[in-house]
């Protein structure tokens, strides 16, 4: 194996594919790239039996071959390097990288001892990159860590003909995003739960090309995968075994009450009370019509704050409680300017969703729920003493 | 730090044998007789034993087999009724604040009172004695006729000293000035903190009584109890002891355990345990407005050794699923092999807050799922943890029960598919034992009765 490379294009491939690494592998060959010439094309992979990513480049070519690598070692040799064309020659057991006038000769892993990385699924259809980045980013935020309740771990992705639904819940919240995308077969419908962080690093970088194509296999035929492929880069990821909650009946249907507020003014007041909040305490927000008070603290021993914050409010003056951290994540990721909160009382889920600009779109019918491609954000409140 | 007191303004309450008493008034054949309660099964303990029963050697935290072995036919041994206990106890620490803003429950039947917090008080000797016999009064009146042994001192070590020193229904004030002689001729043992162990190191170097200990240097103390502890019994020797009556000391945790007739290994039968603890610990917690963070599951083997694994949650719950799945998930990592004898479920890191649960609870009525039938059946100290219980093992003895044509009455045995209630209840006199079919329909579990006459 003997090739030529612009750095950036190298070390670009490399880095994407080193953050599939796992950081504590199995196997030590888990913990190496491979890569693989093939004409002009090289190829680098990376595999831990849960998630592979492949990233693609065009290279000059002399010898066909392939070799693997120390991960984490050839990302940071790549970033590192100064900007002058790469080559890379395999020598033996070793690697030969020269660029400019540094030269590195790396140890290499016994690459017939690598698994086969998993064949890509046949396509189900197309989204739009941004979208589908958008929409994860949205969603993945209400995803739980705690990996003991695999459920909570996941994003559900449900495939309804031309619409896909993205749910997540940590159990105390619930993010829920609905986008259109271009199914290969028409009327088709699919239910799967992929890793929560694997997806959301996974559609974070695969915006460079307008489209990502995305791959099912169900689990019938072995375990389950999916697979996204964008420009030159493609990853798949293992799905989880578990049931997802049957999230669709905790959403409220009608609420008695709601702001529409700010967004960027209640962040930015939110995050000066939660201040005072110690771990485990709320925000408490006081709506009343025209005005949210949001306090925090209280107790003799802690700080306290309070801050009035303009908005419109609409039905009984309403006392709730928060987490701060889960209101703040809901906050920011509406991405709109105005969003509007939803309540049934203080002690049910609260929804949060984005309020689609200009406003002054007449004869719309209200409940931006109803839209497609609308998201939404449910917040369980704190109950509140007394 | 406060300065010592010059005035006997601390009063300590103990009610005398106070399960028993309660037992003795909702159950008024048993009155005059022998009763114990505590756990009835195999490996129980007695937790309070009535003075009756005292007189034939039974105390608490004794096994109940023991127990039984020392008591005569006819005792009454019964299983705790919590509920009844707490209404009774409610009642007591309400006179109490009518006393004082200062009260510092110790236990359900136990409590300091800071009197010098209001200042409507006569703290002279005879204002505070005949301050004591008006309280006894009323709560011999208010509880149906439970007592309480009283004492006042300038301190809590003077006070608690003082309600021990002539139990059942004693009054002793200790007057300013005079604690060293009470204190003094009284064995080491009553001072709180030398337990079996400080003890017999004491009895070792000769020391017997409060006033041998007070004959010891601070330095041989130290050397004998370490630092802390043996200054700590220096100062009590000297009735030096200027702790504050504290108010509503806060609950720390929450827990529930039980100890099996049989070391249990099946993981089913376990969790249902579990399940049901967890109920029970919720409920509690619900009951006091709290919730917490960290979840703590007690075990005990089969040979004894006791372990706790515990996990803390990102957000407090009140949740008994939240925190049955937690207790649930560190029982299958200890492993139950030998076989267990001991559970316990419990929570801690508590908060007025409680995160709500998307899934905790049925939004969609808006009502709280109803707990499941094994737990609201259960106000009995050891549950059966038979997978099919058989029908009279619903039953417990003490249990209040009501018969749909016979009226309230409680259990006072069971087997061999049956269950013998005796019908009569606080304002009765005493009533008639019948023997039913354990899967009588028309007896069911119910409520304590109210001991106070209506109007």
């Amino acid at each position: 194996m003997k090739f030529r490379v612009a750095r950036e294009v190298l070390a670009d491939a490399v880095a994407w594919t080193a953050r599939s690494l796992p950081p504590r592998p199995s196997v030590p060959v888990l913990a190496g790239i491979l890569l693989e010439v093939d004409g002009n094309q090289l190829s680098v992979s990376g595999f831990d039996y849960e998630v592979s990513a492949r990233a693609e480049v065009d290279v000059q070519a002399t010898e066909s071959g392939r070799a693997l690598v120390p991960g984490r070692l050839l990302a940071e040799i790549t970033r590192a390097l100064p900007p002058h064309p790469v080559e890379i020659t395999a020598e033996g057991p070793r690697l030969a990288l020269v660029c400019g006038n540094a030269r590195f000769s790396l140890p290499t892993l016994p690459v017939e001892d690598y698994p086969s990385l998993p064949s890509m699924p046949s396509s189900a259809g197309l989204v739009d990159s941004d979208v589908f980045a958008e929409a994860v980013g949205q969603v993945a935020v209400a995803a739980g860590r705690d990996d003991t309740l695999p459920m909570l771990t996941g994003v559900r992705l449900e495939i309804e003909d031309d619409l896909i639904t993205l749910a997540a819940t940590d159990r105390y919240r619930l993010a829920v995003r609905e986008f259109a995308w271009r199914p290969e077969t028409p009327g088709v419908s699919a239910a799967v739960l992929v890793p929560a962080r694997t997806l959301a690093e996974a559609a974070k970088t695969l915006t460079s090309g307008p489209e990502i194509v995305l791959s099912l296999s169900s689990g019938s035929s072995g375990e389950g995968i999916l697979g996204l492929s964008g420009k030159d880069r493609q990853t798949t990821t293992r799905l989880l075994d578990a049931e997802f909650v049957k999230y669709r009946a905790i959403m409220p249907n009608d609420s008695n009450s709601h702001a529409s507020l700010p967004v960027g003014l209640f962040t930015d007041a939110a995050k000066r009370v939660a201040l005072v909040a110690e771990r485990g305490t709320p925000l408490r927000c006081e709506f009343t019509p025209g005005q949210v008070t949001l306090h925090a603290g209280g107790s003799d021993e802690e700080g306290q704050a309070e801050e009035r914050c303009d908005v419109e409010f609409d039905g009984e003056p309403l006392t709730i409680g928060f987490n701060p951290t889960f209101l703040l994540d809901g906050l920011a990721a509406v991405h709109t300017e105005r969003a509007r909160i939803d309540f049934t009382s203080p002690l049910k889920p609260a929804v949060l969703s984005g309020v689609e600009e200009p406003a002054a779109d007449d004869g719309k019918p209200a409940g931006p729920a109803e839209r497609t491609g609308s998201y939404r954000y449910l917040i369980m409140p704190v109950r509140l003493p007394g | 730090m406060e300065a010592m007191r010059r005035e006997a303004s601390v009063l300590h309450l103990d009610l005398d044998a106070f399960f028993a008493a309660v037992e003795q008034r909702d159950k008024p054949s048993l009155r005059g007789r022998p009763v114990v309660v505590g756990g009835v099964g195999g490996r129980g303990v007695v937790a309070t034993a009535s003075y009756e029963a005292r007189a034939y050697g039974a105390r608490s935290a004794m096994s109940t087999a023991e127990a039984r072995r020392r008591c005569p036919s006819g005792t009454a041994f019964l299983g705790g009724r919590f509920a009844a206990y707490r209404r009774t106890s409610d009642v007591v620490m309400a006179l109490l604040r009518e006393l004082s803003p200062l009260v510092e429950p110790a236990s359900m039947d136990e409590a300091y009172v800071d009197l010098a917090a209001d200042s409507g008080h006569d703290l002279s000797v005879a204002g505070v004695t005949e301050l004591g016999r008006r309280l006894k009064d009323r709560i011999a009146e208010a509880t149906g006729g439970v007592t309480g042994s009283v004492g006042i001192g300038t301190s809590k070590l003077m006070a608690k000293i003082g309600s021990d020193l002539q139990k059942p229904d004693g009054l002793v004030v200790v007057p300013p000035g005079s604690e060293l002689d009470v204190l003094h001729p009284l064995p080491v043992t009553r001072l709180g903190g030398v337990g079996p162990a400080t003890a017999e190191r004491l009895h070792q170097i000769g020391v017997k009584t409060v006033g041998d200990l007070a004959a010891r240097s601070l330095a041989d103390l130290v050397a004998l109890a370490g630092k802390a502890h043996g200054a700590g019994l220096y100062a009590l020797a000297r009735a030096e002891d200027d702790r504050a009556v504290v108010p509503d000391r806060g609950v720390k945790s929450v827990s529930h355990e039980e100890t099996f007739e049989r070391d249990l290994t099946d993981l089913d039968v376990l969790n249902r345990e579990i399940d049901s603890m967890a109920a029970r610990v919720a409920e509690r917690l619900r009951a006091s407005a709290f919730s917490g963070r960290t979840v703590t599951l007690k075990l005990r083997r089969y040979d004894f050794t006791t372990l706790t694994r515990s996990q803390t949650l990102p957000q407090p719950t009140d949740d008994g699923r939240t925190i049955a799945a937690i207790a649930r998930r560190l029982l299958s990592d200890a492993g139950t092999q030998g076989g267990l004898r001991l559970l316990g479920v419990g929570i801690s890191g508590l908060s007025v807050y409680a995160q709500g649960d998307l899934f905790a609870e049925d939004l969609l009525t808006g009502e709280p799922e109803p707990l499941p039938d094994v737990v609201t059946a259960v106000d009995a100290p050891e549950p059966e943890p038979e997978v099919d219980l058989p029908a009279e093992r619903r039953w417990w003895p003490g249990q209040d029960v009501r018969h749909e044509e016979l009226g309230a009455g409680w259990v006072w045995g069971r087997g061999l598919g049956r269950v013998t209630v005796r019908f009569e209840g606080p304002l009765t006199p005493p009533g008639k034992v019948r023997t039913l079919s354990a899967d009588d329909p028309l007896l069911h579990a119910t409520d304590p009765p109210d001991w106070r006459t209506t109007g």
